[in-house]
């Protein structure tokens, strides 16, 4: 498999009507502490954002005061149009958070849980169909253990059931898959993207693990230094990072590799040169990781 | 309106009441200090209150049924507060539509029904184990007012410590003051044993007129002579709880509100990061 074929699957869409998150000009300060300085981003409906950035960059506050669980220092902000500080409950029905849980509810069975909790939300909209839910985050074999006696990554998933439950219109994931093993985080990667394509949520995710980004993430947001300091999809900032790609090949028996902005037209000259001689060819955009690091570096050597 | 949140609150106070009947933590909780203070108390059987033919036993019965409603109240409400903003529980809570509303609903639940099998560990083998006691419908009638008015007198004293103090390993410092208060509070011994300004500072707390009002409802009227003022003093008792419960009611919802004002994702992973290095190896 190429690395081609990693190419996000749904071409960013152009905002359609009010966007369900809106940010302007955030700033948050604690004390002297400048953590947020001017945050400004869009989130169209059905969207999945991934919001990348170094520790203290500014992450979790970015996301807390959109959850409304922090206030801001300054700046406009509307969630589902609405400013979080002033949310009300009918709002909160509207939203979804998964929290990283740690040993809350341990006494509670799996499947009583998520029918307490969606419980809260038939006055706003109908919950998920407990069952249905509990198979969407393949816990059924476990829908009557308690929680305390689930797994780790069963644990993630009971996080992200409850964070769903309510079918939210907007999905926070903080750190999701942060102590998934790789089958765990595949299946959470296939119930993100069912949840954006079937249900069009809009999902804002952060993480630390650039791969994730890429494959969940129609658009990515970079926060270093408190501000955003790229946004758009892998592709697209690849492109604006001009980051090298990597033409790999096979000739008389013997491997070639070779870096370039412009693949392509080597590629053809490649093929101008020895035509039938290539074989094995492979082409390999830089991946986020490089553009990410690329984008850090440039960053901090303008602010020094 | 709201009653969605009240309804599954109450529901959530049930489920929780249930699962403290599943597993061993709890019931040991619900069955050591019943049996503690049963065997206590029939030690006590063989002493006389002074000036009377009456047993100690019988008389701390009442008296400690009076307490345990006080200090369920307060404790288990405190313990419950602490312990589950720690593990993000009220978190959880906090991200639901009236969640907030539905917890507290559901803790109010939670606690009063703890603080109900409590004492009725206490009253039904009491019952067998003490003679002396006066069972009419009126002693019903006093138990239930005296419960009732004393839950809603200590819970949001509970709720306001429980807010303030974050760490459920600081409890002690609540602990020891309320052990001392028990033992002022005329629960083990008549309070005009003691000296009287220890019986002034005791009136002012709920636990020693919960203790009366026990009394009153269990006791044969005649036992009145050795309480202060030789009465069961039924106004003053419903004057001091009320004015406890009616304070409470109006400073908890303050304090709560601005302790889970302030939780989120990232305090509750700071508390468990804490919690956490405590853990030896």
């Amino acid at each position: 498999m190429t690395a081609l074929s990693q190419v996000s699957t749904r071409p960013p869409e152009p905002p359609v009507g009010e966007p369900v998150l809106d940010v302007r000009d955030l700033r948050m300060r604690y004390g002297t502490n400048d953590v947020l300085n001017g945050v400004t981003f869009t989130a169209a409906p059905g969207e999945v954002l991934a919001l990348l950035g170094p520790n203290g960059a500014g992450k979790t506050t970015t996301i807390e005061i959109l959850e409304g669980f922090r206030m801001r220092s300054a700046g406009e902000v509307r969630v589902l149009g609405v400013d979080p500080a002033r949310g009300t409950e009918a709002w909160r029905a509207r939203l979804g958070i998964v929290l990283q849980s740690w040993r809350d509810h341990g006494k509670w069975h799996v499947r009583e849980l998520l029918a307490h909790l969606g419980s809260y939300y038939t006055e706003h909209r109908r919950p998920w169909d407990v069952d249905e839910l509990i198979a969407a985050v393949g816990l059924t074999s476990h829908a009557h253990k308690r929680v305390g006696r689930l797994s780790g990554g069963q644990r993630r998933r009971l996080d992200v059931a409850i964070g769903i439950v309510g079918r939210p219109e907007l999905l926070f994931l903080d750190e999701p898959t942060a102590g998934f093993d790789p089958e765990a985080r595949r299946e959470f990667h296939d119930l993100v993207h069912r949840l954006a394509d079937e249900s069009d949520t809009t999902i804002l995710l952060t993480t630390h693990d650039l791969d994730e980004a890429e494959k969940l993430a129609d658009r990515i947001l970079i926060l270093a230094g408190g501000t955003i300091i790229a946004n758009g999809s892998a592709e697209a900032l690849s492109r604006e990072m001009s980051t090298d790609a990597e033409v790999r090949w096979t000739r008389d028996g013997q491997r070639y590799v070779h870096s370039t902005t412009e693949a392509t037209k080597y590629v053809r000259e490649l093929f101008a040169q020895y035509d039938d001689e290539i074989e094995d060819l492979e082409v390999r955009r830089a991946s986020l990781e490089d553009t990410y690091m690329a984008l850090l570096r440039k960053f901090e050597g303008s602010a020094r | 309106m709201t009653t969605t949140a009240l309804r599954a609150g109450f529901q959530r106070g049930l489920i929780e009441l249930r699962l403290s009947f599943t597993n061993a933590q709890d019931l040991w909780g619900y069955f050591f200090p019943s049996v503690v203070f049963l065997v206590v108390m029939t030690l006590m059987k063989g002493s006389v209150i002074p000036g009377t033919t009456f047993s100690r036993g019988s008389m701390t019965l009442p008296s400690l049924i009076g307490a345990s409603v006080g200090f369920s109240g307060m404790i288990n409400t405190m313990q419950q507060l602490t312990v589950e903003r720690e593990d993000g529980t009220l978190l959880r809570a906090k991200a639901l539509p009236h969640g907030m509303t539905g917890y507290l609903v559901g803790k109010i639940v939670l606690i009063s029904g703890m603080t109900l099998v409590g004492i009725v560990l206490l009253i039904v083998p009491g019952l067998f184990l003490f003679d002396g006691l006066q069972l009419t419908a009126m002693t019903w009638v006093t138990l239930l007012w005296v419960l009732v008015l004393g839950l809603v007198a200590t819970l949001p004293i509970g709720a306001v410590f429980g807010s303030l103090f974050e760490n459920p390993r600081t409890m002690g410092v609540v602990m020891l003051p309320v052990m001392a208060l028990v033992g002022t509070s005329g629960i083990f011994y008549p309070i005009n044993a003691l000296p009287d300004w220890v019986q002034g500072i005791a009136q002012v707390f709920p636990l020693y007129w919960l203790g009366l009002g026990m009394r009153s409802a269990f006791l044969p009227d005649a036992m009145a002579a050795v309480e202060i003022g030789q009465s069961w003093r039924t106004w003053e008792t419903l004057g001091v709880l009320g004015t406890w419960a009616v304070a409470g009611l109006v400073l908890a919802p303050i304090v709560l509100r601005r302790m889970a004002r302030r939780e989120s994702g990232s305090t509750v992973a700071a508390r468990r990061e804490k919690a956490l290095q405590r853990i030896p190896g």
